[in-house]
């Protein structure tokens, strides 16, 4: 038998020695499984080039911070919300590692909420993955930013009063280049996003839907169990008519600024939305992000915007590369006599 | 222009402290800066106080509104900006109100009568004029018109009166530099080069410059001129450095010196912001500067980077340092490499920003939670910002550790001539980056340790030797994510040992002996100057003391204890409410005394000297001024 540790075609070779400890029946095993799977693809497909020193996992803090010690890659368990931030330092000083970051929804929009929209907006080259399963699981069972209102938890025992953040908004209106969400019972459709972000230059952000068994079992049930995907779940695909159901019967149009649902039959076929993820006025992704306003209609997956942008380390790069042209490479001495000087004898 | 005759005739003078004060629009730093450029370049001995308001402009005339410059010339080693300024230059009435009681009775003060008129005179309060009701008595006063002066001197420029009121800064320049014969030309140049883009600022004020120098020159008014002259000085060549650009300098030279790209992450934050600035400015070393989204992320950058294998900073203040607190305890977690830089203010809270203190030292030693060591270093002038830089990187390279390196206002901002130093004497201060697994069975062990506890610095891309490290408590040797008791007291002992240990790798504290003392002043930071000035004083009273200063304030130097315990009488005299004497007598058990300042500036030497007489004479157990 082939030892699967030394061949980087396999899960195992992605796989650290380390027991993974999240609850049985947790959706981040599903995550886990698509990104370890996903780079044994990766590796074994010629035209890109992986390798496990090269990768890095950053992450803050909570049950999906865990998530770099399981992937056989360099990785960083950090701070509370602060992995944007860490990673945008790592990813500043080495443009040449590929970077993710790993969150959850308290971590990446509550006490890290300014780092991601930061990281978003320089677009700094890595990959965010956001595992939204609208609780504080890790401390077991509080309302978390993304909590619909009206939440009973622990911290909530009267309902939350606070209206939930939708992710992709945030994401969108923070300027990301590409913006995406999968879910964690898919697993094809959880790696074929990801890939779509490897292949990105600059900052992506996928929201995943991540069912969290202890504390908010069947969230996205709704949306994302196998019986209700046909009616529930919109596949966003480029160039195409956005259209879902089981017979295909439903599509949606944007009246005004905002995506509406409709039945095929009663509109004008012209007027059906053609999915562009390219577009550069983000208007149109925002409006598909706004769709899904709960967890109980229609909601669109896959990619919403991917666009081109200057990409941060390019820009400090070529700052660097300009500076060496103008001023000519570092010369301590130089400097140190750079400024007005006179000679004691 | 000074020609020979000129200065034939000056009258020869061991030293001056000049003070200018105006009102925050009228430059009055640029002024006092360009005079210690050409008395540095001139050869004296210097050492600067520039103070400031906190907004960038206050109401205009208004006591809240005065910027002043002091500045200390001398033919001789100095220590200090002076305790008492000799020449007061006022801009304005506000400027004469808030200053006048700093001046040296008998002192010289040179006054732009045109701002003196009923408006201003009650924007700081003055109901009659003080050049009226013998408030000035006391004083040499020179009544000079520097408005209209400098008004006259440009007429003949295309320029608004408003734009060319502006220059009358220059016109005082030019007046002081007469009167201490400080020649024109390197103003001239430097004004050529700064103002470039516009001609006619240019213009103006070379013209408002040499009017104030003809002005001294063809009244009578000032009697003689005087002359500073060079200080005896080691040979070598010097530059004029603040303590701000002496620490970005030796970032830069840390960087070289440990052959590793350098990384900043700051966010803006008075007086700190000037590094950023600076090193931004050096990107040709290869150095990034990275302005975060916050203080938090300042920090959390540079440990990324750190973890990149660069060589990391992020530089502040007392508030940044308190955002930064949980992740330099990460870092401590994850032993990497990272330099913190608090350039002190006055506290707490937004506090001071413009003004100096030393009251962040039990923020920087113990501002984290958990047990979480690391070593702490201060500069004690401006140029020994520079060394202090290199140091701080040295020890968090070599342990693996984030180290605090600790300036403040007055360093940051203050100048003194630096003899620069032969590139080629720098210490090496390179490490080398793990490459090859360290375990028995070829496996790669992050926490691993080596003779002096540090653990490998593996980075990404190095390929066999993948790891994960982060913030919970991790297997001694493995790094392995690890909650058992024994192994967390383990752990907790063998970082704390790692930093006990540096105390063998820094260089023993050096008492300034005299025979007989019986007294030691114990000092650290910014108070240097002030220390070794009262030292000198105190000696000369006929009071042998002596005096050390620490530079590295965790771990201390070993000898210290002994130091302490051989005298009589052990005086700490530090720009806060007694933060290092409740440490050394916390850890040495020695009866020392505290002389404490709380007041945004700097001790003067006599303060120092009249605290130290009244603890030495029993009439008082410690100091608070
Ligand atoms: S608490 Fe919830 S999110 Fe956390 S590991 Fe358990 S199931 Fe998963």
């Amino acid at each position: 038998m082939t030892d699967v540790t030394l061949d980087p075609t396999k899960r195992g070779y992605w796989t650290s020695d380390q027991d993974v400890r999240w609850c049985p029946g947790c959706g981040d095993y599903g995550i886990l499984a698509a990104m370890q799977f996903l780079y044994a693809d990766l590796a074994a497909d010629p035209d890109t080039e992986v390798s496990k020193e090269n990768t890095v996992f950053v992450s803050g803090i909570g049950c999906a911070a865990r998530f770099p010690y399981y992937m056989n890659t360099y990785g960083m368990h950090t701070i509370h919300g602060r992995a944007p931030a860490i990673a945008s330092g790592l990813a500043a000083a080495r443009p040449d590692l590929d970077i993710w970051v790993v969150g959850g929804d308290g971590d990446m929009l509550s006490i890290g909420g300014n780092h991601l929209i930061h990281a978003l907006r320089r677009n700094v080259n890595m990959k965010i993955l956001l595992f939204n399963n609208q609780i504080y699981g890790l401390t077991k069972g509080q309302y978390s930013p993304t909590s619909e209102v009206g939440k009973v938890t622990k911290s909530t025992p009267m309902g939350s009063i606070d209206a939930p953040f939708n992710p992709l908004s945030v994401a969108i209106g923070a300027g990301a280049t590409f913006v995406a969400r999968t879910h964690d019972l898919d697993r094809k459709h959880m790696m074929a996003t990801f890939k779509r972000a490897h292949e990105h230059r600059g900052a992506s952000f996928i929201e995943i839907y991540q069912n969290c068994n202890v504390f908010n079992d069947g969230a996205f049930d709704a949306v994302t169990k196998r019986a209700a995907r046909d009616e529930m779940m919109i596949d966003l695909v480029h160039g195409e008519p956005i259209t879902f159901g089981a017979e295909s019967q439903r599509g949606i149009v944007v009246d005004n600024g905002t995506a509406e649902i409709v039945e095929i039959a009663d509109v004008d076929s012209s007027r059906l939305l053609v999915h562009d993820e390219g577009r550069d006025d983000p208007s149109l992704a925002f409006a598909l992000g706004q769709l899904a306003h709960d967890r109980q209609s229609p909601t669109p997956f896959g990619v919403f915007r991917q666009v081109e942008r200057p990409e941060y380390t390019d820009g400090v790069t070529n700052q660097l590369l300009a500076a060496n042209e103008q001023q000519g490479p570092g010369d301590l001495h130089a400097l140190l006599h750079s400024g007005a000087t006179w000679d004691v004898n | 222009m000074t020609d020979t005759a000129d200065r034939l005739d000056a009258q020869s003078i061991q030293g001056v402290v000049i003070r200018f004060a105006g009102d925050s629009g009228d430059g009055m730093q640029l002024t006092g800066d360009r005079f210690t450029s050409a008395s540095a370049l001139a050869g004296n001995d210097l050492v600067t106080l520039p103070e400031f308001p906190a907004e960038i402009r206050a109401p205009q005339g208004t006591l809240a509104g005065v910027s002043a410059f002091q500045v200390h010339i001398s033919d001789h080693d100095i220590h200090t900006p002076g305790d008492e300024p000799d020449v007061l230059v006022a801009m304005n009435p506000a400027a004469l109100m808030s200053q006048l009681g700093r001046l040296k009775s008998g002192g010289t003060i040179i006054l732009n009568t045109d701002a003196f008129d009923e408006r201003n005179l009650e924007k700081c309060g003055y109901e009659v004029d003080p050049r009226d009701n013998g408030t000035l008595d006391d004083y040499i006063v020179h009544e000079v018109p520097m408005t209209s002066l400098t008004l006259g001197a440009v007429e003949e420029l295309d320029v608004k009166k408003r734009d060319a009121e502006r220059s009358k800064n220059f016109f005082a320049l030019g007046l002081i530099s007469w009167m201490y014969t400080r020649p024109l030309e390197p103003t001239i140049e430097w004004v050529n080069e700064k103002f470039a883009k516009v001609q006619t600022v240019v213009d103006a004020n070379v013209m408002a410059l040499k009017a104030g120098h003809a002005f001294g020159e063809t009244t009578e008014m000032f009697g003689d001129q005087y002359e500073v002259a060079a200080a005896p000085n080691e040979p070598g060549t010097y530059t004029n450095i603040t303590g701000n650009v002496a620490t970005s300098w030796g970032m830069v030279a840390a960087g070289q010196l440990a052959k590793l790209p350098v990384f900043l992450g700051s966010y803006p934050i008075t007086p700190a912001s000037d590094i950023l600035h600076e090193l931004s400015r050096h990107k040709n070393f290869g150095v990034r500067t990275f302005q975060a989204e916050d203080e938090i992320a300042a920090a959390g950058a540079a440990l990324g980077a750190a973890f990149g294998g660069h060589l990391a900073y992020t530089t502040t203040s007392g508030p940044g340092v308190a955002l930064k607190g949980e992740t330099i305890g990460l870092a401590t977690s994850m032993e990497l490499p990272m330099v913190i830089i608090d350039v002190q203010r006055g506290g707490p809270s937004t506090g001071l920003p413009t003004k100096t203190e030393a009251s962040d030292l039990f923020l920087a030693l113990y501002g984290r939670h958990g047990e979480s060591p690391l070593p702490v270093v201060a500069a004690y002038s401006p140029s020994n910002c520079f060394d202090m830089a290199i140091e701080a990187s040295r020890l968090a390279l070599k342990y693996r550790t984030p180290v605090i390196y600790l300036t403040d206002g007055y360093l940051a901002n203050g100048a003194e001539p630096w003899k620069l130093p032969d590139v080629d004497s720098l210490p090496d201060i390179s490490v080398s980056f793990t490459t090859e697994p360290n375990g028995d069975n070829g496996e790669f062990l992050p926490y691993l340790r080596d003779e002096i506890g540090s653990r490998p610095w593996a980075i990404p891309g190095t390929a066999g030797l993948e790891h994960r490290v982060g913030g919970l408590e991790k297997a001694n040797v493995t790094g392995n994510v690890e909650y058992d008791p024994d192994n967390h007291g383990l752990m907790t002992d063998l970082r704390q040992a790692k930093i006990d240990g540096i105390a063998n790798d820094i260089p023993l504290a050096e008492v300034d002996a005299v025979d007989g003392a019986k007294i030691l002043l114990v000092g650290w930071g910014s108070t240097w100057g002030s220390i070794k000035a009262a030292t000198e004083r105190l000696r000369e009273a006929g009071t042998p003391t002596d005096r050390v200063h620490i530079t590295h304030l965790n771990p201390f130097p070993s000898n210290l204890g002994d130091i302490l315990r051989a005298y009589d009488h052990v005086i700490v005299p530090e720009l806060n409410k007694g933060q290092l004497i409740q440490i050394l007598r916390g850890k040495y058990l020695v009866d020392a005394k505290g002389v404490n300042k709380v007041k945004g500036l700097p001790f003067t030497g006599g303060e120092v000297v009249e605290a130290v007489e009244s603890i030495v004479a029993g009439t008082s157990q410690g100091v608070s001024l």
